[in-house]
């Protein structure tokens, strides 16, 4: 993984001594509240329901167990003893007191960390694949590119003051897992007809009030002018974006209002007049990148294992963990290993500093020192040895993270709600917890198959509802908390946005509206292969309007 | 409608609530319940000395039942930030009780 | 209006005119562009130097043509927050070249006054009174480590010139 070099090092340290002066300077009262606000939250700090929340990033979901320990670190010192991951690849602490934050940034320096540009109307953690550089389908690493796109746009002089937040999201497989058409800008690594690696460019995706999916924008873009076309985007968008509502500030409403080919016409003419020989990549300076993320020498191994084999055959709840969170690694004999923060009846994202530095462990043990968090909340070890999976399901059972249920109903995506984030309309937590307990991971679980719901306690969509194959939306209606539904979402290469079922439920019943929707499908499905996103897409929203709505109990008129 | 007011401490961003006499409590049963409108404008005014001071921030009203001497918060919202997540009933100002 | 430039607040010897007065033919007067636009046969033929403010939003075909004429040019920043005016000073520096000076006019707080110079701004109308105070005490917040170079910076030898440079 990538390591800083000094002039990294000098950087962060650069930005800590910035920060540290400002929130002096904020106590002292030399800076006003609104002055220092925007400050604050380019270095992570928001003032949430409770208290201060911090939000760290993880740049491309990449860890290393001495990172993953210096968490649990903080959790356990300036916080509450846990953290929370989020659908962004950074994870969040809850509680810190602002003026311990210095010192809070200051112990991430020393392990390469930092919360640079984790909020603010700037340019945010770049995220990407979670399975990159380990996963089957892939066509290149991406995480060469999303660390170029990180240093280019940290403390970017003339996009650090955009008319709203800009996210970038890379995936380096033609199965997109980073949900990057619905990003500000999305790039997608594709092979051209001559063989030769670029990007497939999308722009204007977003979710939040008006929830748009990306345009392509590029076909293919040569990998070395990333940064020049990234830059030309960016300056149209600084330029043009509107300022005047913060609800149609975001980069999508720009392209919906300007049009999309006269978006492409500016945004080309932009990089055309400006492709100066500064921003183009040298090949020198990719491949020196790259080498950070040389993969791991693995051994040959045998494609299956006989140590799982013989385990599986004695022990089913150990093939269930198998069979549901092990994915296929590019290496014989090895898997990229999802660890489900989903536990049944558990807080989705949340892992405590102890989780923390087991999962480090493991991770030093068995899986190179490579730790991943996904945008689905939960950590990944994406090279480990099917031989190694008995003892790791052994020590992770131990810890309360052997939950067998990636990509089922109950890994579920949810955004803090109301429980902790000052902009939330409804809890979001709550109700994941509940579906979560009456679903679980056993058998029922299995039978009904891949199933994303991703649940938002506001209209601001941080659960990413909107492409959730079962969507919910937190909403208040006349003071009491409203759940809507949408079906048919979906964050991958295919991405659609979910339709709205028709009115909300209740906190009491949207747990049982879930419920009439999953049985519905069930009831209609072909056979136990086609999963809940491809009978939806096949018979559309009229069977589960009829089941949810035409019924006695559970809707909400 | 009875209200009482909030803010968060700049130092450490903890809830607080302005009890009788001017104090910052963190518990919303120390709190004073303003019974009006015009009396919440005029303790809005007395409080613009402590952000000035820059002790509190984000100063707010809000509306609350009084029964039996119990306070309780109108709005959800409010009654998380006076208790604190209803997923973590360690955490937060309900762990004081 | 105090006027920060080269590291020290100087006299301004410039004057802003508003909207719908008239010029002294001396120039050295900052106009707003529609007055510019309105004028601009007066003073042909005239070497008078002319300042001319820009509001975010222009596009900046309306004074392109222009550009030559001005000894300065005046950027408004409504708000701090208010981030266009970045890109108009980097376009006018690197892609126009446009060599007078650009004046930052508006809400100019002390922690954009580092970003605001490595755009290219290198005249400052400072109003508000913790800005002028840190700025008279020699203060200038921000950071010594950039990942891209600035307007007028030449990049560094070593490591990934075209990407980051160190000191100032």
């Amino acid at each position: 993984m990538y390591r800083y070099d000094e002039f990294d090092a000098a950087f962060v340290a650069d930005r800590l001594n910035q920060f540290s002066d400002q929130v002096a300077r904020r106590l002292s009262g030399e800076l006003t509240e609104e002055q220092f606000r925007i400050h604050r939250l380019m270095n992570g700090v928001y003032l949430q329901l409770h208290a201060y929340m911090l939000r760290i990033a993880i740049p491309y979901g990449t860890l290393s167990s001495r990172q993953m320990r210096k968490l649990a670190h903080i959790a356990r010192r300036y916080d509450k003893g846990f953290g929370h991951f989020t659908t962004r690849q950074n994870i969040q602490f809850n509680w810190p007191a602002l003026k311990d934050i210095p010192e809070i940034l200051g112990e991430l320096a020393s392990v390469e960390m930092h919360a640079i540009q984790t909020s603010g109307n700037c340019i945010r953690n770049v995220t990407a694949d979670h399975f990159a550089g380990a996963s089957a389908d892939e066509i290149e690493d991406p995480r060469p590119y999303a660390e170029i796109l990180r240093q280019w746009s940290s403390i970017h002089p003339e996009f650090t003051y955009l008319p709203r937040k800009f996210k970038l999201a890379l995936s380096g497989s033609p199965h997109d897992r980073a949900a990057t058409q619905v990003h500000d800008i999305g790039y997608q690594l594709v092979k051209n007809a001559r063989g030769e690696t670029g990007f497939a460019v999308y722009v204007g995706g977003g979710l939040g009030r008006t929830p748009m999916v990306g345009h392509k924008i590029r076909d293919f873009l040569a990998v070395e002018d990333l940064l020049a076309y990234t830059q030309a985007i960016v300056r149209v968008y600084n330029l043009e974006g509107r300022r005047d509502n913060k609800y149609k500030a975001r980069i999508k409403i720009l392209v919906h209002e300007k049009g999309f080919e006269p978006m492409r016409e500016a945004v080309g003419a932009e990089f055309a007049a400006d492709k100066n020989d500064l921003l183009a990549l040298p090949q020198s300076e990719i491949d020196r990148i790259r080498a950070y993320f040389a993969p791991p020498a693995l051994k040959e191994r045998a494609a299956q294992s006989q140590a799982v084999e013989a385990r599986r055959a004695r022990d089913p709840a150990f093939a269930a963990f198998v069979d549901t969170n092990v994915s296929q690694h590019k290496h014989a004999g090895h898997g990229v290993l999802t660890i489900s923060l989903k536990p049944i009846g558990g807080i989705p994202g949340d892992a405590t500093a102890e989780q923390m530095d087991l999962v480090a462990d493991l991770a030093e043990r068995f899986g190179h020192d490579e730790i991943r968090v996904s945008h689905e909340q939960n950590l990944v070890l994406p090279h480990v040895a099917l031989d190694d999976l008995p003892a790791i399901y052994d020590a992770l059972k131990a810890d309360g993270l052997a939950t067998a249920n990636a990509g089922l109903i109950s890994d579920i995506i949810s955004c803090p709600g109301m429980d902790y984030c000052s902009l939330a309309t409804a809890r979001s937590i709550p109700v994941a917890q509940r579906i979560s307990e009456r679903f679980a991971d056993g058998p029922r679980a299995k039978d009904i198959g891949a199933l994303k719901i991703k649940i938002s306690g506001c209209i601001n969509a941080c659960g990413h509802h909107h492409v959730g194959h079962i969507g919910i939306l937190g909403l208040e209606r006349k003071g009491v908390e409203t759940y809507q539904l949408t079906l048919g979402g979906s964050g991958d290469e295919a991405c659609t946005l979910g339709d709205i079922t028709g009115p909300g439920f209740s906190y009491e019943d949207v747990v049982d509206a879930i419920e009439t929707v999953v049985d519905t499908y069930v009831g209609l499905r072909t056979d136990a292969q086609e999963d809940f996103l491809a009978a939806y897409r096949r018979v559309g929203m009229a069977p589960f309007k009829k089941a949810l709505y035409e019924r006695d109990s559970g809707a909400d008129i | 409608m009875s209200q009482v007011i909030s803010a968060n401490r700049l130092s450490d961003g903890i809830v607080l609530f302005r009890a009788k006499g001017g104090a910052w409590v963190e518990q919303l049963r120390d709190a004073e319940i303003l019974p009006d409108a015009a009396a919440v404008k005029a303790v809005l005014g007395l409080v613009e000395v402590d952000v000035k001071a820059n002790h509190v921030i984000e100063v707010a009203a809000f509306e609350v039942t009084v029964k039996d001497g119990h306070v309780e918060p109108v709005h959800l919202r409010d009654k998380i930030r006076a208790r604190g997540p209803t997923t973590h009933p360690l955490h937060g100002k309900q762990a004081a009780h | 209006m105090p006027l920060y430039k080269n590291g020290s607040f100087v006299q301004d010897p410039w004057s802003a005119i508003p909207e719908g007065e008239a010029m002294s033919p001396a120039g050295h007067v900052i106009a707003p562009l529609s007055w510019w636009q309105a004028e601009r046969q007066a003073f042909a033929g005239s070497n008078v130097p002319i300042g001319v403010r820009i509001d975010p939003g222009t596009p900046m075909e309306e004074f392109l043509e222009d550009l030559p004429r001005f000894a300065l040019i005046a950027l408004v920043i409504p708000k701090f927050q208010d981030g266009r005016a970045y890109s108009t000073a980097r376009l006018l520096r690197e892609r126009h070249g446009f060599k007078g000076e650009l004046r930052a006019i508006g809400e100019v707080l002390i922690d954009q006054i580092q970003p605001l110079m490595r755009c290219g701004f290198d005249a400052f109308e400072v109003t508000d009174p913790v800005t002028q105070a840190a700025l008279e005490a020699g203060r200038v917040p921000g950071v010594t480590h950039f990942y891209q170079p600035g307007v007028n910076e030449a990049p560094q030898a070593g490591a990934r010139p075209w990407l980051r440079q160190a000191g100032r």
